[in-house]
C-alpha cells in the first residue's frame, strides 16, 4: 500500500497535504504518529462522563490535527462535532460523535494497513 | 570562532502531533521548547524570559487558553519584548481582533503550510532582533557620544584656562551658574521659549565662551596690572576670534551646539544697555544664551582670584553687579541671580565634577526611561543575565530551599537544590491544587502560611513561619522565612511572596528532648513533682468551678523489696507500677512520681469520686514477680481541702498518713479529723502538733 492509496482509503486529500508539507517523509512520519494521539480516547471518555467542555476540546484538537494532515473525511465530522459542542451539549452531538467514531476507525484501519506494508 | 547560538522558540499547543509538525518545520534552525497547555507555557515564559525569541500560541487549550497566556504576557510586559504568533483553526474575526488587541504580531491558520510557517517565523524573529539590536546600539551610542562630547569640551576649555593661569574651575562654575539661571528663567517667563534640550545645549556650550583667548598673547592675558588701551583692544578680540574659529569649522556648521557656542563666544561681553563689545548689541537683540553666560562669567570673575584682584565675597559681588559696576544686565536675569542667591552661595563651590556627572547621568537615565523601548537595551540585558547567574550560583551554594510564589498566575518556582530536596519540579503550577505539592504540606499549614502572608503590609512584609513538611514519608519541621510582595499601585495588592525554607527539625527535636528531660522522671517516664505542680496549677486556674481531687500513694513494704531482691528489682517494681498507673488514669488526668516510692494523681471528677478512686486503687494492686504490690493512698478533693496547691497536697498527705497508721493497703479521703495528723512526706511546719506521733 502506498501513502497515496492510504490517503484514498482514509478519505484524505494527499495532493493538498503534499503541497503544504512538501515531503513524503514528513507526511508519512506524522500519519503514522496519528494513531498514538490521545485526543480520540479523551473524546470517548469525556463524552461518556458527559464532560462536554473536555469533549469540545478533544474534538477541536482532532479537527486541528486532521486539518494539518489533510484527513478531509474525519476533519469534516470532527469539525461539525466541535461546533455542536462549542457552547455545551446539543442533541445532535451524540450522532456526530458516533460519526467521528466511525471515521476515526476507518482512518486508523487504513493507517495500520499502510504501516504493515511499509514494515514499520 | 564565534559560536552562533540558535534562537529559541516556544510552541504552546495541546496537541502533541501539531507541536511535532511545527517543531519539524522549524527544528533545524531553531531550538524548540514545547508546552502542552497555557499554564505550562506561562511557567516557561516566567523561567526563560527574554531567552525566548518567539512564541507560537494555540488558542483552544486546557488549563489556560491562548488568550489567558496573552493576558499574562501583557500583565508582565513580556509581550513588549517577545513576539507572539497565534496558531489556530479559529478563523472568526472576533478571535483575530481580540488576539491583535492583546499584542500578537501575526497569525498562522491551520492547516500549516511549511513555507508560510517558516517565512512568518523567520520574518518576525528578524524584525524583533533588528529592533532590539538597534535599540541597544542607539542607547549605547547616546551614552558614549554624550560622554565623549563633554570630555572634549572640558579638555578644550581647560587648555584655554591653563594658558590663562586660571584655576580650571572657572569653566565649571560658569557652566553650573548658567544652568541655574536658565532653569530659573524658564520658570519665570516663556519669553525665551527655553526647552530642557536648549538649556542643556546652552549649558554645554557655555564652556566654550573664552576659546578665543587661545589667540591672545600670554603676556597680555597674564598681565598683573591694568591693560593699556592698546592691550585692551587686543584682549577684546577674543570674542570675535572665538566666534570665527567656530564659524570656520569645516564640519558641524549647522549643529545647534556650534550655533549656540558662536553666540556665546561673540556676545558674552555685550551689555543690555548696548555699551558692551564687540558689536554693541542692545537688549534682547543679544541672544539669551550670551546674556546668561555674560552674567555667570562676571559673577565668577568677581568671586574668584585673578592676577589683578582678590576674590569678593558672594554678597559683595552680587551687590556690585546690581549696582551696575560691571555693566548693565537684563533685569529678569538679575532677579534670577538674586532668587538663586542661597543655592549659588552654598552650592556653586561644592558643585564638583563628580556631582555634575551624576546629574548628567541622571538626565540621560530619565531620558532613556521616557523612551520605553530603550529599557531593554543590550546593556540592561547583560546586567540582568549577570544577576540571574549570580543568584542561581548562590542559591545552589546555600543548600536552602528558596522559592518564589506568584499569585496570578498561581505558580511556585523553587531553586534547583530545593526542588530536588522536595522531590518537586522547579516550577509548580497552581500549587494549591497540585497533588504532589499538597502531599508535601498539609492544608492547615498552607492555610496558616497564606493567612500570615496576606496579613502583612507593604511596610512590614516579612513572615517567619514554622511548620511541618512531609519529606520522604517523614514529617520534619521547617522554618519558612518569606517576604510578601505587594504591587506598587494604590491600594497595594498582594502579588505573591519570595522566601526560603530551612530544615530546623533536628534542633527543634533537641529542644523538645531537653524540655522532656526537664519535666519528666527518668526512671518511670512520669512527670516529676515540680512539673506536675505547674500543670495542676494551670488546670485549676483554667477551670475554677470544676471539682478536682489530688491523691498521693506509696507502696507498702517497698523497703523490704529493695532489701530482699536488690535495688534494681526495686526500680523494676516502680516502673511496673508507673505503667499500671498510666493505664488506669484517663487522658486528662495527671500522674507524677513525687520521689522514692511515692506517686501523685490529679484528676477532675463529676459524679462519684469514690468509684473513680477505687477503680484506680484496685488496678494498682497485684504482684510483680514474687513481690506483692500493696498500696496506701490518701485523697484530698478540692471540695473539702480547697484549691490552694500546698494545702491540697498537705491534706492528701495527711490522709495517706492516716492510712499508714490504720494498717496500710487502703485508701482514705481527707476529712477534718485528720487535721492534726503528721505528714508522711512533707515536714509539718504548722506548729507544736508535729511531735504528736511518728510516721510509719
Amino acid at each position: 500500500m502506498t501513502l497515496q492509496e492510504c490517503y484514498a482509503a482514509m478519505g484524505g486529500n494527499y495532493d493538498e497535504v503534499l503541497g503544504r508539507l512538501r515531503s513524503d517523509r514528513l507526511i508519512q512520519k506524522f500519519v503514522l504518529k496519528f494513531v498514538d494521539d490521545g485526543s480520540y480516547q479523551l473524546l470517548l471518555d469525556s463524552m461518556a462522563s458527559q464532560n462536554y467542555e473536555d469533549a469540545f476540546r478533544a474534538a477541536h484538537t482532532i479537527k486541528g490535527v486532521c486539518q494539518n494532515l489533510g484527513l478531509t473525511r474525519l476533519l469534516d465530522s470532527s469539525s461539525r462535532l466541535s461546533e455542536a459542542l462549542r457552547h455545551g451539549y446539543t442533541p445532535e452531538a451524540d450522532a456526530l460523535a458516533e460519526q467521528v467514531g466511525r471515521d476515526y476507525q476507518d482512518t486508523v484501519c487504513a493507517i495500520r494497513a499502510f504501516q504493515a506494508s511499509v514494515g514499520t | 570562532m564565534k559560536q552562533t547560538r540558535k534562537e529559541k522558540i516556544l510552541i504552546v499547543d495541546d496537541s502533541e502531533l501539531n507541536r511535532a509538525i511545527l517543531a519539524d518545520m522549524l527544528g533545524e534552525e531553531y531550538d524548540i521548547v514545547e508546552a502542552e497547555n497555557g499554564l505550562e507555557g506561562v511557567a516557561i515564559l516566567q523561567k526563560m524570559g527574554l531567552e525566548l525569541s518567539l512564541v507560537l500560541l494555540d488558542i483552544v487549550m486546557p488549563e489556560m487558553d491562548g488568550f489567558g497566556v496573552l493576558d499574562t504576557m501583557n500583565q508582565n510586559h513580556w509581550i513588549d519584548d517577545i513576539p507572539v504568533i497565534m496558531i489556530s483553526a479559529e478563523n472568526g474575526s472576533r478571535h483575530i481582533e481580540r488576539a491583535y488587541e492583546l499584542g500578537v504580531t501575526d497569525f498562522i491558520a491551520r492547516p500549516f503550510d511549511a513555507l508560510i510557517v517558516h517565512r512568518r517565523v523567520v520574518n518576525t524573529i528578524l524584525l524583533y532582533a533588528k529592533q532590539k539590536k538597534l535599540v541597544g546600539m542607539v542607547a549605547d551610542q547616546i551614552y558614549e557620544k554624550e560622554r565623549q562630547g563633554n570630555l572634549m569640551i572640558d579638555i578644550l576649555s581647560h587648555i584655554v584656562e591653563f594658558r590663562n593661569g586660571e584655576s580650571g574651575l572657572h569653566v565649571l562654575h560658569v557652566r553650573s551658574l548658567t544652568e541655574l539661571l536658565l532653569r530659573r528663567l524658564s520658570q519665570k517667563t516663556d519669553r525665551y521659549r527655553l526647552t530642557p534640550a536648549e538649556i542643556t545645549i546652552i549649558t554645554t556650550a557655555s564652556a566654550l565662551h573664552d576659546i578665543g583667548k587661545i589667540a591672545i598673547d600670554e603676556n597680555i592675558l597674564n598681565k598683573p596690572g591694568r591693560l593699556t588701551d592698546e592691550e585692551f583692544a587686543i584682549m577684546k578680540t577674543h570674542t570675535t576670534v572665538g566666534a570665527e574659529m567656530l564659524e570656520n569649522l569645516p564640519i558641524h556648521q549647522h549643529d545647534p551646539l556650534v550655533n549656540v557656542a558662536y553666540q556665546i563666544c561673540r556676545w558674552h561681553h555685550e551689555r543690555y544697555d548696548g555699551r558692551g563689545y564687540p558689536d554693541g548689541l542692545k537688549g534682547d537683540s543679544i541672544p539669551i544664551s550670551a546674556q546668561v553666560v555674560a552674567l555667570a562669567d562676571v559673577y565668577d570673575a568677581l568671586t574668584s582670584v585673578r592676577v589683578y584682584k582678590p576674590p569678593f565675597p558672594h554678597e559683595e559681588a552680587v551687590q556690585m553687579i546690581l549696582d551696575g559696576k560691571c555693566g548693565t544686565f537684563n533685569p529678569l536675569l538679575l532677579e534670577c541671580l538674586q532668587e538663586n542667591a542661597e543655592v549659588i552661595r552654598s552650592g556653586l563651590a561644592a558643585d564638583s565634577q563628580a556631582q555634575r556627572d551624576q546629574r548628567e547621568m541622571r538626565n540621560i537615565a530619565q531620558e532613556m526611561h521616557r523612551h520605553e523601548e530603550l529599557a531593554a537595551s543590550e546593556r540592561t540585558l547583560q546586567l540582568l543575565e549577570h544577576e540571574r547567574m549570580k543568584y542561581s550560583f548562590f542559591a545552589a551554594m546555600t543548600q536552602e530551599i528558596q522559592f518564589e510564589y506568584t499569585a496570578s498566575p498561581a505558580m511556585v518556582t523553587i531553586s534547583a537544590w530545593g526542588a530536588e530536596k522536595l522531590g518537586l519540579g522547579e516550577t509548580v503550577m497552581d500549587p494549591l491544587h497540585n497533588e504532589s505539592a499538597l502531599a508535601l504540606m498539609d492544608p492547615e499549614w498552607i492555610q496558616g502560611l497564606s493567612n500570615a502572608l496576606h496579613s502583612t503590609c507593604p511596610d512590614q512584609p516579612v513572615v517567619t513561619y514554622d511548620c511541618q513538611l512531609n519529606l520522604n514519608g517523614e514529617k520534619r519541621w521547617f522554618r519558612i522565612v518569606a517576604r510578601a510582595t505587594w504591587s506598587a499601585d494604590e491600594p497595594a495588592r498582594y502579588t505573591g511572596a519570595i522566601g526560603k525554607s530551612v530544615d530546623i527539625h533536628d534542633s527543634r527535636m533537641k529542644l523538645h528532648a531537653l524540655e522532656q528531660m526537664a519535666s519528666h522522671d527518668t526512671l518511670t517516664g512520669l512527670l516529676n513533682h515540680a512539673y506536675a505542680k505547674k500543670r495542676i496549677l494551670e488546670r485549676i486556674e483554667s477551670r475554677p468551678t470544676a471539682s478536682f481531687a489530688l491523691a498521693i500513694f506509696d507502696l507498702d513494704h517497698f523497703k523490704s523489696a529493695n532489701d530482699t531482691y536488690g535495688h534494681s528489682f526495686g526500680d523494676h517494681v516502680l516502673s511496673y507500677v508507673a505503667e499500671k498507673l498510666r493505664q488506669s488514669i484517663r487522658g486528662g488526668d495527671i500522674a507524677a512520681r513525687v520521689g522514692g516510692d511515692e506517686f501523685l494523681i490529679f484528676l477532675e471528677y463529676k459524679g462519684d469520686l469514690d468509684l473513680v478512686v477505687s477503680r484506680i486503687f484496685e488496678s494498682l494492686c497485684g504482684t510483680y514477680e514474687d513481690f506483692t504490690i500493696s498500696v496506701s493512698m490518701g485523697i484530698a478533693p478540692t471540695a473539702t481541702a480547697g484549691c490552694d496547691y500546698d494545702m491540697l497536697f498537705h491534706s492528701a498527705d495527711q490522709a495517706l498518713y492516716t492510712v499508714k497508721r490504720g494498717g496500710r493497703g487502703q485508701y482514705r479521703f481527707y476529712d477534718e479529723s485528720m487535721k492534726q495528723m503528721l505528714s508522711v512526706i512533707s515536714p509539718i511546719d504548722s506548729g507544736g502538733e508535729a511531735d504528736a506521733a511518728s510516721a510509719d
